[in-house]
């Protein structure tokens, strides 16, 4: 039931096929309604292709079609008799790195793409680090243009080798990396096996994706309840209700359960879990709900309910990952704003600690700036203490964004922590 | 009093249907927490009205926080319009409406030689979203409805003039999303941006919501018009040469009635429109809406004017 949906990433340099091979996997799994593909056909002939451009099912705006680039994350649904599919469609080229990082931030799965006759270049160590630092639990380094190629196993061998030491460089063990050999433009190993590659005899990408285990739902992680909205309806039938509303970011919460709201460190009781549809005996991990305590306390927006038994840290130092995303540099001393569950804190990046060259994979330490796509840890003192939980055990309640407080726009992915090992070891 | 309750051996966990709700619930949470002065487009439609099934769950048992929003063309289903009215009633809701026909009564706009009301919506929106200060306005827009919508955030910023700028989308990660505008500007919400048309139909049936009757198959003169069924209305149908035929139709979308089609279709229950839509070969905007046909990039086009 829970693990009925997949929600995964595609990433990769520019030119290397990703939008031709969300473009296959859509039209192989007859995902693609008629009109959507007499529109392709149509704007194929008219570009005087001979085969229908598959990418132009994804690549959406005017833009991406004239440049033949993707710039912004398409989100597609999909569905076999086996499982759903949630895929985010990401760009390649190095400017758009951000919104790669959009649509890896909620991946359960990242498909990494290589042009064969390339093999892992820059942009392919550049995503693959950054879709470690997000912990995206398992990736697929799809070794695309096989056929360009002449389908020749000691090439895809050679690119596989390389990849698994980088990946495992990032953390991640061997089981959770799979190679496979593809041509998205003709079709091999994509949706059905290729009879061009004998030697490889792994599944395909479908069949990977149809099979592949999915993380659960951290249900049985202590409970984590960033509190949206105060519920109160003061009218004639509800006088004295007050509820909190949130979604349950971690674990698990029941009616007689012992929590701390944080960061005033109050401990209550949950007395009730209500919904619309009626109140709940159990509330987990994923499930939009209002707690009812048995305490009048002064609780607000931005405050988070935790499990007594094992809270996270009430701090205003926060050691932090962050992946910049702005075209301005991150210098020592910056004010920014954080926000971090339903709580917006103002800050100061108080010290710029180590900058992580994801190319050679090391780190410089004391660095001047962190510049747009760089990942560096920080020091960030906040305004008022918040409760921060390590992003590696808890993701939700360990990532955070940093805006800028003038023009508002999104700074960098923040995450509490060392995600990567590289970065603990300093 | 223990703090440790014992829970029983399988635990309560959420289907797809349910990770969807949850989803739009705590985007609306969120918006109602952040931002001063939202409303909700509501037109009747089976997007807006989920939209509302949502917005009263997200808020149970206080009332939905925040107004509604039409934009009337004039070309209007009598049959939505008083199943919007009826919504609004039951709710108890205040539903602000901005009436095309008065801005073309008044010289701001001008009607269109072939009738079309839908693109004359964008000015009546955006004046009004100014005149009320608006700063958060939910739509029932979906990513899978077409190209130009699958790339756009959940959070989706405008600009002082209420335009769409898709190269300058903020990053929007995890599921923290980010609400910051400058005076003027306005934030577009789609709590339903992850559902497909499929999804939709089953959670209204799961919930047994309502919608508007011609949703479902029913006779009604009708003319083909580029391949698509049109009905007789204030918009200038049929020309000499188009010949009214009484067909079994219904409507996959509702939207302004010069350019919305209807299906044929013997689908009169929840069930069989379930089974219709997931035989179909044919997107819903493909399949009923002109505007969407006037060129490959209609849609992006019209969201860069501060369309939804």
């Amino acid at each position: 039931m829970a693990t009925d949906l997949l929600r995964l990433a595609t990433a990769g340099s520019v030119d290397d096929g990703k939008s031709t091979l969300v473009g296959r996997l859509l039209y192989d799994t007859k995902s693609v309604l008629a009109d959507q593909l007499d529109a392709v056909h149509r704007a194929s002939v008219d570009k005087g292709l001979s085969t229908p451009d598959l990418s132009l099912l994804v690549d959406g705006l005017r833009s991406e079609r004239e440049q033949g680039i993707t710039i912004d994350v398409a989100y597609r649904y999909f569905a076999t008799p086996r499982r759903t599919f949630v895929l985010a469609d990401t760009p390649g080229h190095v400017q758009y790195t951000r919104n790669t990082v959009t649509g890896a931030s909620t991946a359960q799965l990242a498909i990494l793409l290589v042009d064969a006759r390339k093999g892992v270049v820059e942009q392919t160590r550049r995503h693959a680090a950054v879709l470690g630092l997000l912990g995206v639990p398992r990736l697929v380094l799809a070794v695309n243009k096989i056929d360009l190629v002449d389908y020749d196993e000691a090439t895809f061998e050679v690119i596989a080798k390389e990849f698994a030491a980088h990946a495992a460089a990032l953390g991640y063990a061997r089981e959770n990396v799979t190679t496979i050999p593809v041509s998205a433009l003709v079709g091999d190993n994509v949706v059905d096996a290729s009879e061009r590659t004998p030697w490889y005899v792994g599944p395909t990408l479908l069949e990977h994706l149809e099979t592949v285990p999915v993380e659960p739902d951290p249900h049985e992680a202590p409970l984590r309840f960033p509190v949206q909205y105060v519920i109160r309806p003061r009218t004639a039938e509800h006088p004295d209700y007050r509820g909190y509303a949130g979604q349950v970011a971690a674990g698990s919460v029941a009616p007689g359960d012992e929590v701390v709201v944080l960061p005033g460190g109050t401990r209550t009781t949950v007395s009730r879990i209500d919904t619309a549809d009626g109140p709940l005996t159990e509330a987990t991990a994923g499930m939009s709900v209002t707690l009812l305590l048995t305490d009048d306390l002064d609780i607000s927006r931005g405050d988070l309910v935790a499990g007594a038994q094992d809270p996270p840290v009430v701090t205003d130092e926060v050691t932090a990952t962050l992946a910049w995303l702005a075209d301005k540099p991150l210098v020592a001393g910056a004010r920014v704003l954080v926000k971090h569950g339903a709580r917006t804190v103002a800050a100061i990046v108080g010290e710029l600690r180590t900058r992580f060259d994801e190319q050679r994979l090391s780190t410089v330490d004391n660095p001047e700036s962190l510049s747009l796509n760089e990942i560096g840890q920080v020091v960030l003192r906040t305004a008022e203490p918040v409760p921060v939980d390590d992003y590696r055990t808890h993701g939700r309640t360990g990532a955070f964004l940093v805006i800028d407080p003038a023009e508002g726009n999104t700074l960098a992915a923040g995450l509490v922590g060392a995600p990567l090992p590289l970065l603990g070891g300093s | 009093m223990t703090a440790t309750v014992h829970r029983p051996a399988t635990r309560p966990s959420l289907d797809a249907l349910g990770r969807l709700e949850s989803e739009a619930l705590h985007i609306m949470r969120e918006v109602a927490g952040e931002f001063d002065r939202p409303v909700v487009l509501f037109s009747g439609g089976k997007d807006s009205t989920l939209l509302l099934h949502l917005a009263v769950k997200a808020f149970w048992p206080a009332p939905v926080p925040f107004p509604l929003l039409h934009v009337d063309t004039g070309h209007n289903f009598d049959e939505v319009i008083e199943f919007r009215d009826r919504m609004v009633e039951r709710y108890g809701l205040r539903l602000v409406v901005a009436h095309v026909q008065d801005w073309i009564d008044d010289g701001r706009l001008a009607e269109r030689p072939d009738g079309t009301r839908n693109p004359l919506q964008t000015v009546p929106l955006l004046d009004t979203i100014g005149e009320h200060r608006f700063d958060a306005v939910f739509g029932g827009g979906r990513r899978d409805e077409e190209r130009a919508r699958a790339k756009e955030r959940i959070f989706s910023l405008r600009n002082a003039f209420g335009q769409w700028e898709p190269r300058r989308q903020r990053p929007e990660l995890w599921n923290l999303y980010n609400g910051r505008h400058r005076p003027g500007e306005h934030v577009r919400v789609f709590p339903l941006s992850n559902w497909t048309e499929l999804d939709v139909w089953r959670y209204i049936r799961r919930e047994g919501i309502e919608l508007p009757s011609i949703y479902y198959a029913h006779e009604r003169d009708v003319y083909l018009r580029d391949g698509m069924w049109l009905t007789e209305g204030p918009w200038g149908g049929p020309r000499a040469e188009e010949i009214v035929l009484r067909r079994t139709v219904r409507y996959r979308t509702v939207g302004d009635g010069s350019c919305t089609g209807a299906v044929e279709s013997d689908a009169t229950s929840l069930d069989e429109v379930i089974d219709e839509v997931a035989a179909s070969r044919l997107t819903e905007r493909g399949a009923t809406r002109a505007d969407d046909r006037l060129s490959e990039a209609a849609m992006e086009d019209r969201k860069r004017e501060g369309y939804f």
